[in-house]
């Protein structure tokens, strides 16, 4: 079995997606990181240090900017796991239930607005809450609840919040389907034992189930985190990339866009942006290293 | 089985709450689909109302055929997923292959490498990528999505494909070199053929984002020939906001085609998620 000789075809194997792989996201990635350390002076690339990031940090202009959009990325990132994922988890609680009918039908139906892009999920939704149309309106007086209207999406305090809960409505499926799948993958004898031992019904969810789907739910948690960090597209449909209304929906994917793209007066700065995109990324790392090192290699595994 | 788990009254709460949410699911789908065929008039009076002989009107759909070129961004929209597609599957399967089946120094850490695409989201890139494609002169060119969407996708698809070839059996490619075929028969003839499931899953789950994406066309390609229906549909609507016959239709055209693949695909998509591919 010695073998000598090169085995050319794992090269060939690997090669067209490591080429791809490495040349399209790598090394673009740290290309990235490397032109946040330039700036543009008089048409030509000049290596400043750390110069962007202490604008970016320390430029009265800037750093509102900045932590306006991160203060309001954590907003939109918590009413996700507080919104988002209970109800997904409860979904799919009601669906793995044993014998119940149409659970297909259901579970196709709920997920439709996920495959939906952001661009009809917004513009829809901006439609549907507009006092123009009025349809939100005459829908609340239908229940009596019509005082409670506001153009949601035009008021600074509201604007975020709305803008959250149309994402959540759209990505419930997700957390929805892992969930329904990690509640499938618990043999019935568990239960069953449990039954025995007298645990049925709500207690046999939170005492056996519930601590059986944790590493589930701690995926689903680092995706929804991910996933809204570098979201944009939702926002830039609905409010445009000024996130209006006075820059209250501005997130960090929106906050790079408008600094590196440029927007109506303010010329594009590439490298302004790759600082901006550099604290994304440095963000994002830190998120899947605590979820790596903090949560994942603490929970408890039970080998079902 | 367990009668203690069922009663009457559970199953009518549970019905409840599907159905209650089921319809929160789809009821902006529907208000928006069946208000595209209505008058203008008819939309403001009666917007919940079902289009009736009176108030159907197709004309917000005759100004999206006359003003938008819908029938370019569907497809490029349709290039790019399918070629992007074609890329992921093969040279994601090779890797995975090459991965999964030969033992070769650096093999775990290549393995590695390439996952390391799954968590970091390549939008952090664009500055550099869109500097790249603006000197090779890919810009405003549908390669410029498709190699950026095939780099994207290349790490699940490895990562899911190599969990798939460590099933197949060894005493099957055994017999295949046995019988003289060469390393890439093997892959092409025995192999991929047998993992034709884990590819269709791969291939659902990159399919959506790609197809719904802004982000890359609006920065790479936003030229008018190369917009995706995505784009396509942001500027029009954009551009057209007081026409809400027009907007509703231009809503409903981009939805109807993702509809229609979700309909045939949704046993693939469903049965992908909940095999436990991504667990």
């Amino acid at each position: 079995m010695q073998k000598p000789r090169i085995r050319w075809h794992i090269a060939v194997f690997l090669a067209p997606a490591v080429l791809v792989y490495t040349a399209v996201m790598i090394f673009p990635l740290f290309n990235t990181l490397r032109l946040a350390l330039f700036s543009k002076v008089d048409q030509e690339r000049v290596f400043v240090g750390l110069t962007n990031f202490r604008t970016l940090f320390g430029d009265p202009i800037w750093s509102e900017q900045f932590w306006n959009a991160l203060g309001n990325n954590f907003w939109f990132f918590i009413v996700h796991m507080l919104v988002q994922n209970p109800i997904g988890v409860a979904l799919a609680a009601i669906l793995s239930h044993p014998r119940l009918r149409f659970a297909a039908l259901y579970r196709s139906a709920i997920f439709i607005p996920t495959i939906l892009s952001f661009v009809i999920v917004g513009f829809a939704w901006k439609l549907i809450l507009s006092p123009i149309w009025g349809i939100a309106p005459s829908m609340l007086d239908a229940v009596g609840l019509k005082a409670l209207f506001a153009p949601w999406l035009g008021k600074e305090e509201y604007a975020l919040t709305t803008l959250a809960l149309i994402s959540v409505w759209q990505f419930v499926g997700i957390p929805m389907m892992l969930i329904y799948a990690a509640l499938l993958s618990i043999p019935e004898e568990i239960l069953e034992a449990g039954e025995i031992d007298g645990i049925t019904g709500p207690s046999a969810f939170w005492k056996i189930k519930l601590p059986l789907i944790l590493p589930s739910i701690g995926i689903i948690s680092i995706l929804t985190f991910v996933g809204n960090f570098n979201a944009f597209d939702l926002i830039y449909a609905a409010q445009g990339a000024l996130a209006g209304p006075d820059f209250s929906t501005d997130i960090l994917g929106t906050f790079m866009y408008r600094t590196f793209f440029g927007f109506q007066l303010q010329l594009g700065d590439p490298h302004m942006g790759s600082a901006i995109a550099s604290a994304m990324f440095a963000i994002i790392l830190i998120g899947v290293c605590l979820y790596l090192f903090g949560i994942q290699s603490r929970m408890r595994r039970y080998q079902l | 089985m367990n009668k203690a788990r069922t009663n009457p009254l559970n199953t009518a709460a549970m019905h409840g709450a599907l159905i209650l949410y089921t319809l929160i699911a789809l009821f902006p789908v529907f208000v928006i689909l069946i208000n595209s065929f209505k008058t203008r008039k008819a939309i403001f009076r009666e917007p919940l109302a079902l289009p009736d002989a009176d108030s159907f009107s197709l004309i917000g759909y005759q100004t999206v055929m006359k003003q938008g070129d819908f029938f370019l961004y569907f497809q490029n929209s349709l290039i790019v997923t399918v070629a992007t597609l074609f890329f992921v599957l093969l040279f994601g399967a090779m890797a995975a292959f090459a991965l999964s089946e030969y033992r070769f120094k650096g093999n775990t850490l290549m393995g590695l490498y390439l996952a390391l695409g799954i968590m970091i989201p390549i939008r952090i890139g664009t500055v550099a990528i869109l500097e790249m494609m603006v000197a090779t002169g890919l810009v405003n060119s549908l390669w410029a999505l498709i190699l950026v969407y095939t780099a994207q996708g290349l790490p699940l698809a490895v990562f899911i494909l190599s969990e798939f070839m460590r099933q197949v059996s060894d005493d099957l490619k055994n017999a295949g070199r046995i019988d003289g075929l060469t390393e890439y028969t093997i892959f092409f003839k025995l192999v991929l053929p047998l993992v034709r499931p884990a590819m269709a899953t791969v291939a659902v789950f990159n399919m959506i984002p790609i197809w719904n994406d802004l982000w890359f066309p609006l920065i790479l390609a936003p030229a008018e020939e190369t917009k995706t229906l995505t784009l396509g549909s942001q500027v029009f609507i954009g551009q057209f906001v007081t026409d809400w016959n027009a907007v509703l239709s231009a809503l409903s055209m981009a939805i109807l085609p993702v509809l229609v693949l979700y309909v045939i695909f949704s046993r693939q998509l469903i049965r992908g998620i909940t095999s436990g591919a991504v667990k």
